[in-house]
């Protein structure tokens, strides 16, 4: 069992925003495989990002590789992520271990690139689109304070506040 | 024990009326759960779970004085709902195409048949008086499949209808 809990909303920790990873030693990679097993034990769970179970530094993980038909990148560890390029818009469902029992529609970029580090703080540079690049940008968000809710659509429409992703 | 009712308002558009008949609500006690408003044609309508210690006719008399002073009627009925009962759909469907009769029915049947369980429905008339346009949303669960969803709309798209089924896949992070 994981010593770690998943803080849900409105836990002020959560609006919070995560400070850069600095040491990358063994503690820092004994935290990666706890809250991977919370993400991988989590129903659906595609992603989890370090302030979701209460420490507000940089990291997130994110693994769509259980979906069918969609491009990924498999098991991603990505510690002080940037995305550094966005292009195009696209409105998906979102759900969070943070916000049980709601969804709600979201626009995020359709594709983007992300600067990384890994686990071993190895330099990575990663373009991807659709369904993992809405992973990675739903966890990036929970480093700056920023949870789904903060960035809904109507469920009625289409329609979407112009929105500046930076 | 409070009780869960559905309360329903419906009379001419103004604004504020939010606004009045949730302030009389909650000065009366009532606690609000899931609620839709919409406005339609030129009517206010909203259906709101409304939490209530009283019986349903203590409500009544509650609401009563803000519905009459906002030229509302108003229906209310006690339910077995609770809240965090969230169906998850997982398709939606967008429907347009030349207003004429029976488009909702057509659709809907064609899509009931094939094993859609409708959760949100909203529909629109858009266009000109001359050349109405009818537009529909639905989320649902497809109950059989997807595959039977979109076998079905492609019989109703044979007949001057355009339909639109996405699939609603729920990114949990």
């Amino acid at each position: 069992m994981s010593v770690f809990e998943i803080l849900t909303y409105p836990d002020p920790r959560l609006k919070q925003i995560s400070v850069p990873v600095v040491h990358f030693d063994d503690e820092l990679r004994q935290f990666i495989i706890d809250i991977e097993q919370i993400m991988r034990s989590s129903p659906g769970g595609v992603g989890i990002a370090a302030p979701q179970v209460g420490r507000l530094q940089r990291i997130v993980i994110v693994d769509v590789s259980r979906k069918s038909k969609i491009e990924h990148h498999g098991r991603l560890v990505l510690i002080n992520p940037e995305i550094t390029a966005y292009e195009g818009y696209t409105k998906g469902r979102e759900g969070c271990m943070s916000v049980p029992d709601y969804t709600g529609n979201v626009m995020r970029a359709e594709r983007i690139s992300v600067e990384y580090c890994d686990e071993h703080s190895t330099q990575h540079t990663l373009q991807t689109s659709g369904y993992e690049a809405r992973a990675i940008q739903h966890e990036i968000d929970h480093l700056d304070g920023l949870l789904f809710l903060d960035r809904l659509v109507s469920r009625r429409n289409d329609l979407f506040r112009r929105k500046n992703y930076h | 024990m409070a009780k869960w009712y559905m309360l329903t308002l419906v009379g001419k558009d103004r604004p504020g009326i939010v606004a009045h008949v949730t302030a009389a609500l909650f000065d009366g006690g009532c606690d609000l759960g899931e609620t839709s408003m919409l406005r339609l044609g030129d009517c206010f309508t909203i259906m709101m779970m409304v939490k209530h210690n009283g019986g349903a006719k203590a409500l009544q008399q509650q609401l009563a004085p803000v519905a009459e002073s906002l030229g509302l009627h108003f229906h209310i009925d006690k339910i077995d709902g609770h809240l965090h009962r969230h169906l998850q759909p997982d398709v939606h469907i967008a429907v347009y195409g030349a207003d004429r009769p029976g488009i909702v029915a057509k659709v809907t049947n064609a899509l009931d048949e094939a094993g859609l369980n409708i959760v949100n429905l909203d529909s629109d008339v858009g266009g000109t008086e001359d050349k109405p346009i009818y537009i529909m949303h639905i989320d649902g669960v497809a109950c059989e499949g997807i595959a039977a969803l979109e076998s079905a709309l492609a019989i109703v798209t044979q007949e001057g209808i355009q339909a639109k089924l996405t699939p609603i896949d729920v990114m949990i992070g």
